[in-house]
């Protein structure tokens, strides 16, 4: 009998999808980056902002892990510092576009018909707008810093989700539980919300990691173009612009530390997301 | 029995027709349902059967509201008043028709809160009573769909239209994706729900030992059209229609007693 049971369990293992390392490694990565840019600021060694002239454009040494940039500012700290920032923008490009993406993929994928022909309309379009670009307008019409550019994006960001969404949520829509739910007479609302979005949520998690990876370079690039965020704030973009004179006197190390910060978060989300949705995508 | 005929019936079809509307410009249009009438009484048991394409299930979808008719009435009892849904069905794959991320219990009270009107506590109440009724028990309402087995899928499909207390219940080939044992279990409990409560089936079903098991009137029906109509143990015995015939001939083994089934 143990033994029956046990090749039962065995067995039981063997059929669940085998392990993805890439998945699991990418998880940790990504999750490490979240939680240093939460507790980033109170870590930091130097006070991201502290200028010391006579310790100005050194490379990296103990005393300043990735050296100081042309003001003597510890480039260590300020990229801790700057990871909330720099995480910040993308995070709430992400909420947004993810909850508006999922809304519309929903009412698209219910209706049917002429409303979800509109729809695909508006996304194509969408589509067709280069995500920085509209960033840069955002600005240049509201002003250069934090929202402008946010909220631009997460509307550019929105189709990305919602077509992705609206395919799962169509075959989704067509499966007999839906028709029974209707049959037993729950509302619309209470069917879309508490039974439709549970079984696409996989979908939509998947997407808004793969769109956070991109949103962070995006953001990061509006800031580099000077119309994100501003020097002398601690943030990625802003660095790597910041660094760019310094290049030119042979201290690379500030570029080289922000573009890696840059480099290294987009790929672990890039990759994460895309692990996320070969597992969520094609079981269905 | 005497008293049922005298009360309202719990359903009656008039004249049902339904068309598809034709793929190609110029192409006939489908007709799917023609001329369809009948009259399912108070606590009784219809049996609608024919092969795949005679309409049967067209016609359960119609009397559910989930496909609207080009002509004809369907009149249920209860039909007035207010939201009220007197037809429920159960559908024909268990694995496709229930919400895959709900847990069972969850899916119980949910429907005995939002179209009851139960409070929390009644509607958890009310949930084990009615997993009880199908012959499930507390441990079940934990699982997910997943968890069960298709047999236990269908009866769970069972609590779920009993929890809404209708008139009519349509299973819509609800055995027929079941194997045969498990089949003839879920067959006894229809027939437990019917000893014991006044909702009348509407049986759809190609399978004919079946339909003998659970119903008492009997309705065949092929390319749309009624082709014989009358108490089930009479069309199934004494078949006037030859397609009823040739129906009763397909049955695999001739002369087969369905009532074994159950043993």
């Amino acid at each position: 009998m143990a033994t029956l049971t046990a090749t039962l369990r065995l067995r039981r293992m063997s059929t669940r999808r085998p392990g993805d390392p890439l998945l699991m490694v990418s998880a940790a990565l990504a999750a490490g980056l979240v939680v240093l840019a939460v507790i980033g600021p109170w870590i930091a060694p130097y006070d991201p902002a502290a200028t010391d002239v006579l310790a100005a454009s050194q490379g990296p040494s103990g005393a300043h892990l990735f050296g100081t940039d042309s003001l003597g500012r510890d480039i260590f700290s300020r990229a801790l510092t700057g990871a909330r920032l720099s995480f910040a923008g993308p995070g709430i490009i992400v909420l947004g576009s993810a909850g508006l993406g999922t809304l519309l993929a929903l009412a698209a994928a219910w209706h049917g018909g002429w409303v979800d022909r509109l729809l695909n309309r508006l996304l194509t379009l969408l589509f067709a707008i280069p995500g920085v670009l509209v960033a840069v307008v955002a600005a240049a019409v509201f002003g250069a810093g934090f929202w402008a550019p946010v909220l631009a994006l997460t509307l550019v960001y929105t189709p990305y989700v919602a077509r992705v969404v609206r395919s799962v949520a169509v075959r989704q829509r067509q499966l007999p539980y839906i028709e029974a739910l209707q049959l037993a007479g729950l509302p619309t609302w209470r069917i879309c919300l508490r039974h439709l979005l549970p079984n696409v949520a996989p979908i939509v998690l998947a997407q808004a990691t793969i769109g956070f990876g991109s949103a962070l370079m995006d953001f990061g690039a509006v800031s580099f173009l000077g119309l994100g965020m501003q020097p002398p704030t601690a943030e990625w973009g802003v660095m790597v612009a910041d660094g760019r004179s310094e290049v030119l006197d042979g201290a690379v190390q500030q570029s080289m530390a922000a573009g890696l910060c840059i480099v290294i978060s987009v790929v672990a989300f890039n990759v994460l997301g895309e692990r996320l949705t070969q597992r969520f995508g094609g079981t269905r | 029995m005497t008293t049922r005929s005298v009360i309202a019936p719990a359903l009656v079809v008039e004249g049902l027709r339904k068309e598809f509307p034709a793929h190609s410009r110029g192409g006939k249009a489908l007709v799917a349902v023609d001329d369809v009438s009948f009259t399912l009484e108070r606590g009784g048991s219809l049996a609608v059967v024919g092969e795949s394409g005679s309409g049967k299930t067209t016609t359960a979808r119609i009397v559910a509201g989930l496909e609207r008719a080009t002509s004809g009435t369907v009149t249920a009892a209860g039909s007035g008043k207010g939201t009220a849904r007197p037809v429920q069905m159960v559908f024909q794959d268990p694995f496709a028709s229930l919400d895959p991320r709900q847990r069972i219990g969850a899916g119980l009270t949910e429907l005995l809160r939002v179209r009851i009107g139960l409070g929390r506590a009644a509607a958890r109440e009310r949930a084990v009573g009615l997993l009880a009724e199908v012959g499930l028990d507390e441990q079940h309402a934990a699982r997910l769909p997943r968890d069960l087995s298709g047999g236990q899928r269908q009866r769970v499909a069972i609590a779920r239209a009993l929890a809404l207390e209708p008139e009519i219940l349509i299973l819509d080939e609800a055995v027929a994706a079941l194997d045969v044992s498990v089949q003839a279990q879920v067959l006894n409990l229809l027939r437990d729900i019917r000893e014991r409560t006044t909702v009348a089936f509407l049986f759809v079903s190609h399978d004919l030992a079946v339909v003998r098991q659970v119903t008492d009137q009997c309705l065949v029906m092929r390319n749309g059209r009624v082709v014989e109509q009358g108490p089930t143990a009479e069309v199934l015995d004494h078949p006037r229609d030859p397609y009823t015939r040739e129906l009763l001939d397909a049955v695999p083994r001739p002369g087969w007693q369905p009532r074994r089934r159950s043993a």
